[in-house]
């Protein structure tokens, strides 16, 4: 079997006098599709930012596609650029279009012509389907048309795996179908997701991987089917039982 | 009135508050820039460096650094802002040397400024930024600097206005500008002194208020929607 693409090795982080993430492993196949699901304050999110070092950790390795974490400057940028990352409030760029909002890293980061950028950007915004709103900037758009509007920033650096921190948390009810379905068509097309989310539905389509935290561990890792229907761990049936009750 | 602009040269006067606060607002915005940017970043020394800076500069009065910039480093270290064999050199060194004092002092204050338009930058602006691989100094000059001026507008105006008012310190170097005519048509034509004051508080006032409105103005046009 190939390597993995993404791989935890004995990571731990403390803030303050907490401990975050406890020894954590995890590892992620190319074209798998991973969600990451817990309580709140379980450590997720922090998990996901280390990947690409939003978020330093203390000890332990984190490698991508073979190569350790880099710690500052250059290199560190160069991997970013191919880790894309999806966050709970969007974070467009608040002074630039939609258009400018895709091209910037292209552009600045990839060295592609601006013509090029242009091009490619307006084909990824027809793809998440925001293609009329190009020339508007982020506060004109709805929450769901700004999600879909940071896939596509993130798509167009050609990342090799994507990061999701709860990309659907911060929208209304009706929106959160249409980001969903942008990630789906996504993970059909063979990229690499790390997925913070609690959209059940989303992980039954979608996910090759359940992995569920809990204070700052992971506790159990399954497949969908297996983990919804059948969790081993009592804290597993404990907040299961908790968000599927209503 | 008549009287008093044919007594004195009350044009080359005010033309010299007006050059000498245009450069000195440009000065302080480059240095302030480099400052605000040294406080921000990701190296400590650069970071304590502009900290000191800062609490230096802000908390020393005006007057004694554009007095320390032409007693101190011109005459006594023999500092030469302008070639010290040219007839004007007297004037221009006095002139040029109060434009580094004003630069001194204010970038403090461009510097603080910035600095909260850099907070009114929500921190996921800058890991956004990151996240598509800009580097530092990438992220920024084409996301947080952008933004940051613009949440600046408004305490920059104020520190514009500051700035063009305290150019009259400058006449305690013996720059001729407004506030040396005015104690020049003081000392010679008391008897106008009501007329005199109200003149150069006119022309004040005139410099300063339409900047204030228009920077105002630009700031709520400028703002970032979020």
């Amino acid at each position: 079997m190939a390597q993995p693409l993404v791989v935890l090795q004995d990571v731990n982080k403390h803030f303050g006098d907490l401990h975050v993430l406890k020894s954590i492993d995890l590892s992620v196949d190319k074209g798998e599709v991973v969600i990451v699901i817990g309580p709140s304050g379980s450590g997720k999110s922090t998990m996901c930012r280390t990947i690409n070092r939003l978020e330093t950790i203390e000890s332990g390795t984190i490698t991508i596609d073979g190569k350790p974490l880099p710690e500052e400057g250059k290199d560190l940028a160069q991997l970013r650029a191919d880790v894309g990352m999806v966050f709970q409030s969007f974070n467009l760029f608040a002074h630039k279009t939609i258009l400018d909002n895709v091209t910037l890293g292209p552009i600045k980061v990839r060295k592609k012509s601006k013509s090029q950028a242009e091009k490619d950007a307006m084909a990824l915004l027809e793809r998440v389907g925001v293609q009329e709103q190009a020339h508007k900037y982020p506060a004109q758009l709805s929450g769901g048309q700004q999600q879909r509007v940071a896939i596509a920033r993130s798509l167009a650096m050609e990342p090799k795996v994507m990061l999701f921190d709860e990309p659907t948390s911060a929208l209304d009810p009706e929106m959160i179908n249409e980001v969903l379905d942008v990630m789906v068509g996504l993970a059909k097309d063979g990229m690499t997701m790390i997925v913070i989310t609690h959209e059940m539905g989303f992980a039954r389509k979608a996910a090759n991987r359940v992995v569920f935290m809990d204070d700052g561990q992971i506790v159990e890792q399954a497949t969908p089917q297996e983990f919804f229907t059948n969790p081993r761990s009592a804290r597993a049936k404990d907040f299961l039982a908790k968000i599927l009750t209503h | 009135m008549d009287e008093l602009f044919d007594q004195f040269d009350i044009w080359s006067a005010f033309g010299q508050t007006i050059y000498l606060a245009f450069f000195s607002a440009l000065g302080a915005l480059i240095l302030g820039t480099v400052l605000a940017v040294m406080r921000v970043g990701p190296v400590g020394i650069f970071n304590r460096a502009g900290a000191a800076y800062v609490n230096l500069v802000r908390n020393t009065p005006l007057t004694l650094i554009v007095t320390f910039c032409l007693l101190a480093l011109h005459y006594q270290l023999k500092i030469n802002l302008a070639p010290a064999t040219s007839s004007t050199s007297i004037v221009d060194n006095g002139v040029r040397w109060a434009i580094v004092g004003l630069i001194v002092y204010h970038a403090a204050f461009v510097c603080e400024a910035l600095r909260s338009g850099i907070n009114t930058v929500p921190p996921g602006q800058a890991e956004a930024a990151r996240s598509i691989g800009l580097g530092f100094g990438q992220s920024l000059r084409y996301v947080v600097l952008p933004q940051a001026f613009r949440g600046a507008i408004a305490p920059l105006a104020s520190v514009l206005i500051a700035l063009i008012k305290n150019t009259t310190v400058a006449y305690a170097i013996g720059v001729a500008e407004t506030a040396a005519f005015m104690r020049d048509a003081l000392e010679f034509r008391p008897d106008l002194s009501l007329m005199i004051f109200l003149l150069v508080a006119g022309f004040f006032v005139l410099l300063t208020m339409p900047l204030g409105i228009l920077l105002t103005n630009l700031s709520q046009r400028m703002a970032v929607k979020r």
